[in-house]
């Protein structure tokens, strides 16, 4: 390695929260070189979570969710501009307004966006929305204040039921479209999406599953939507909630392996090239990595997270101004939360790296539980439904790799015992795209869809 | 003065929907909404809840960026 490297020069692409998170860290760990920031939104970094939920409700303003700094991080913030490429052997960035930014190391921190809908035109109507800046929750809830006659969400993963659930809330008629079977079940399997449907039923959610959108109506304005089993709404908003799309264009020529399914690298963060081969000055963190995690058998995990992004960018932080030997391996259990319908959903582990479930706590009836995830026999993930406090101790028992089904025992243990096909559909069934994508090699599982370049 | 909970680690004790009720509300039995600006009038009261979260899960600073070009 060249330089020194606590006083060289770093470059993170990615101004948002795994960016921020790792600044400070390089800062905390004692960097004391030029720290440049690329961000392509204008804005300086902000929470994403309360977009769907504080943001909808109206309590508070898209544009105040800003993120507070642990440190002063005396930074060059290069915000509103895009990275168009990357030179890896001048080691150089690229800006899309012709500018460079040399570096020594390299952190890619670009995140996804938005998956838009397919038909341009239809896109463009007035009324069609996607959720993923700040800009998209100002839009959208300017509408939805406007008490819009109709809304029509287009997926129902997290997002797209965080914004039914808002919508619902505030007293506005909803229809959900799902390609799959239930809402939620691309991330949590047949028995919580079953849960999940009847939820949206109760709260008033027109919810119809197994179908698709197959038009979007209007003439300039949109007017309505026509489904793919021949029925069709009246609807003045729609939102496109389709899952994400990672940010990797702009290495398209870099020799990196970054593609659709994210940036490759290495538990240390390091990205690798297009010949698996690990390069030692660039380095991937947040929404856009793909990772190999031991507890899932080193397949290649991409995890849409809040907490990831933290945890993943604190480690790539410390490997870049860390000799080999003291650097760390990125083994945090995933996690992650959604809050819809007046419920508290919380996971660890991966609910989709699973063959069975099991309610091991609470009962489906009462719509709080836990659910216990196993794989050939371990547990692999929990998933708890307003009973967040039970979460550690599964948590502890992912990690030592525990038997499935665990032990009985809980207090409030009111469902059978007996585990039963945790049902994770392929993703290629869903409307929306998985936020947590499995890419390794196990024969009888497809966990994610390969999208070739164009 | 920005703040952001890490929602992974709080367990819904609500000492922060108690200690500063114009930041911090339940939603639901579980679930915490919060406003990430706090008003000036608030600080205190945040900065008692910051320091009786039982996981220590809000985050207190100034506003990240600031003074980004």
């Amino acid at each position: 390695m060249l330089g020194e490297p606590r006083a060289d020069r770093i470059v993170i692409v990615g101004a948002s929260l795994a960016g921020l998170r790792a600044a400070e860290t390089l800062r905390a760990e004692g960097f004391t070189g030029s720290l440049t920031l690329i961000g392509d939104e204008t804005h300086p970094p902000y929470d994403r979570p309360p977009l769907s939920k504080q943001v909808l409700l109206g309590k508070v303003a898209a544009d105040r969710t800003g993120l507070p700094q642990r440190r002063r991080l005396d930074a060059d913030w290069r915000l509103g501009v895009r990275a168009g490429g990357l030179d890896p052997v001048g080691k150089r960035v690229l800006l899309d307004d012709g500018a460079d930014v040399p570096f020594d190391r390299l952190l890619i921190a670009t995140g996804t966006r938005a998956r838009p809908w397919p038909h341009p035109d239809e896109a463009a109507l007035d009324g069609v929305f996607t959720l993923r800046t700040s800009g998209d929750a100002a839009a959208l809830a300017a509408r939805l204040d406007a008490g819009p006659r109709r809304v029509l969400v287009i997926g129902a993963g997290f997002t797209g039921s965080e914004i039914a659930s808002a919508c619902r809330e505030r007293g506005l008629e909803v229809t959900v479209a799902e390609r799959g079977p239930a809402p939620l079940v691309g991330a949590l399997g047949g028995t919580l999406g079953e849960l999940a449907a009847k939820l949206q039923r109760a709260h008033g959610v027109d919810l119809r599953c197994g179908v698709t959108v197959t038009a979007l109506e209007g003439d300039g304005r949109l007017t309505g939507a026509q489904f793919s089993d021949g029925t069709r709404i009246d609807a003045d908003i729609a939102v496109i909630a389709l899952g994400a799309v990672r940010n990797t264009e702009w290495l398209a020529e870099s020799g990196l392996a970054a593609g659709p399914r994210g940036v490759t690298c290495d538990a240390g963060c390091r990205a690798f090239d297009m010949y698996g081969i690990v390069t030692d000055d660039i380095f991937a963190a947040g929404d856009v990595a793909r990772f190999p995690h031991p507890l899932f058998e080193y397949q290649l995990l991409s995890l849409e997270h809040w907490g990831n992004a933290v945890a993943q960018a604190e480690v790539a932080a410390h490997n870049m101004v860390s000799p080999g030997p003291r650097r760390r391996p990125h083994l945090t259990v995933p996690a992650f939360w959604s809050s819809q319908f007046g419920l508290n959903i919380k996971s660890v582990g991966v609910p989709t790296f699973s063959d069975q479930v099991v309610i091991a706590q609470g009962s489906l009836k009462d719509a709080r539980l836990v659910a216990v995830y196993g794989y050939r026999g371990r547990v692999t993930a929990a998933v708890s439904v307003n009973q967040a406090r039970s979460l550690d101790y599964y948590r502890h028992l992912i990690e030592t790799a525990a038997p499935f089904p665990p032990a009985p025992g809980a207090a409030d243990q009111r469902e059978s015992p007996v585990p039963v096909p945790s049902d994770v559909p392929d993703p290629k069934l869903l409307s929306h795209g998985p936020t947590v994508a499995l890419t390794g090699h196990l024969p009888d599982r497809r966990l994610t869809v390969v999208q070739p370049a164009r | 003065m920005h703040i952001v909970v890490d929602l992974n680690r709080c367990q819904g004790y609500a000492q922060c929907a108690f200690l500063a009720p114009g930041v911090f509300t339940m939603h639901g039995e579980e679930s915490l909404l919060y406003t990430p600006v706090v008003p000036e009038e608030q600080r205190e009261r945040v900065r008692r809840a910051v320091a009786a979260c039982p996981v220590q899960a809000i985050l207190v600073g100034e506003e990240a960026g600031t003074g980004a070009r």
